[in-house]
């Protein structure tokens, strides 16, 4: 019982709100020595696993530490180029940091206004007249259920598969949306949502779903 | 889906309380401005602000899905009405093309303490009411004039709020929704 994170989406398409909850830390830390068994290779800004998946190390896992020195793109934050670094034979054994690539917010803006089109398209695309966009995606990882309020507000739930109420958990999260942010005099509308109220108030309902796999409202 | 009605009023204050805060309110603009039209202006400028948020809250208490007609329109804001005012206006002078109607409030908690000086006579007390249908039907695509045609404040027996459609917004519908 998981929910990965909630995102909102304002009429215009713009990511409005975004919240990663509950995404399990995956990172895996191990020593190599010379030569490196498994090939790594440099794109979109990250140095990630090409292949040779092994001990909790995955295809696409990124490198995230050398020796316990942060990477930062393909430099170390000495200076150094990666690449380089794991060609030299004499810096070896050497101790590497793998994890899960994290979305930048620039991606997260990037996906979710990706995802209006889509929605645009499903109802266009549908056999029957006056449909709706996309309600649920699924893949075999996670579910996407997706809320259209009538004044076109999306709110979306990344969730686990088998998690239930997120039927009564999205229009809970457009409640807090009406309460906490179109209530705050401060806030201007289709602007990005930053009142600590909403946050703290969506963290509870989303824990009291984990927890009990419903809402008793 | 599960909301009950039960739900809808948590909350209650006292309607004095409103009765008094919008009285400081437009007190103050009656002091800042000139100009009484200027001040019944603003007023429905402030009412439409305040439309384009409650409708969201409206929508998320409720749970009601998009009107068809204008007179499911009008059973909608009367049940606002109840749910922020806490008094239910009728319906009624419906124009012979369905497409103009007004509420009639006996009592209107915004004005209950209140009477009009002479010299601001002129005064839209409750535009605000008008603005906020406007802006809350606005951001359901549905573009409406109104307006206030009776006023207890001058003498009429009711107040009576007159509501007008004039279109569709259809290209303001979100995708999935038309």
């Amino acid at each position: 019982m998981v929910i990965y994170g909630v995102y909102i989406v304002s009429k215009s398409g713009g990511l409005i709100f975004n919240l990663d909850h509950n995404v399990p830390k995956i990172e895996t830390e191990k020593t190599f020595s010379y030569p490196l068994d498994i090939k790594l290779h440099y794109e979109n800004k990250r140095v990630s696993v090409e292949f040779g998946q092994r001990d909790g190390i995955h295809v696409g896992h990124v490198l995230q530490a050398i020796n316990g020195m942060p990477v930062s793109g393909r430099q170390l934050d000495d200076g150094r180029d990666v690449m380089e670094v794991l060609q030299n034979k004499e810096n070896f054994p050497i101790n590497l940091q793998f994890g899960r690539p994290k979305m930048t917010t620039n991606e997260k803006i990037f996906l979710a206004s990706m995802f209006y089109p889509l929605f645009a398209i499903a109802s266009q695309l549908s056999p029957e007249p006056k449909s709706s966009g996309i309600e649920v995606l699924e893949a075999d990882t996670f579910k996407l259920h997706c809320f259209q309020t009538l004044t076109g507000v999306k709110m979306m739930v990344l969730a686990d598969r088998i998690q239930a109420g997120i039927d009564i958990l999205l229009r809970r999260i457009y409640e807090l949306y009406s309460d906490y942010a179109l209530k705050n005099p401060f806030y201007s509308l289709e602007m990005p949502i930053r009142c600590e109220l909403f946050d703290t108030n969506l963290k509870l309902v989303l824990e009291q779903v984990e927890k009990t796999g419903t809402l008793t409202v | 889906m599960s909301r009950s009605t039960a739900r809808i009023d948590v909350k209650k204050v006292n309607s004095e309380l409103v009765t008094l805060t919008y009285g400081a309110l437009v007190a103050q603009m009656v002091k800042d401005f000139d100009n009484v039209d200027d001040v019944s202006k603003q007023l429905e400028r402030l009412g439409y602000n305040m439309g384009i948020r409650l409708i969201e809250d409206y929508l998320a208490k409720t749970a009601t899905g998009r009107c068809l007609d204008l007179k499911d329109t009008a059973d909608k804001i009367q049940s606002a009405f109840r749910m922020y005012l806490g008094v239910q206006p009728n319906v009624a002078n419906w124009s012979p093309a369905g497409d103009e109607f007004s509420f009639i409030l006996d009592t209107n908690p915004i004005t209950e303490l209140v009477e009009l000086p002479e010299e601001i006579k002129g005064l839209k007390y409750c535009n605000i009411i008008c603005g906020v249908i406007r802006g809350a039907l606005e951001m359901v695509q549905l573009d409406v004039q109104c307006w206030i045609v009776q006023d207890q404040l001058k003498g009429d027996a009711n107040t009576e709020i007159r509501v007008k459609f004039i279109r569709r917004l259809e290209d303001a519908i979100p995708a999935g929704e038309d």
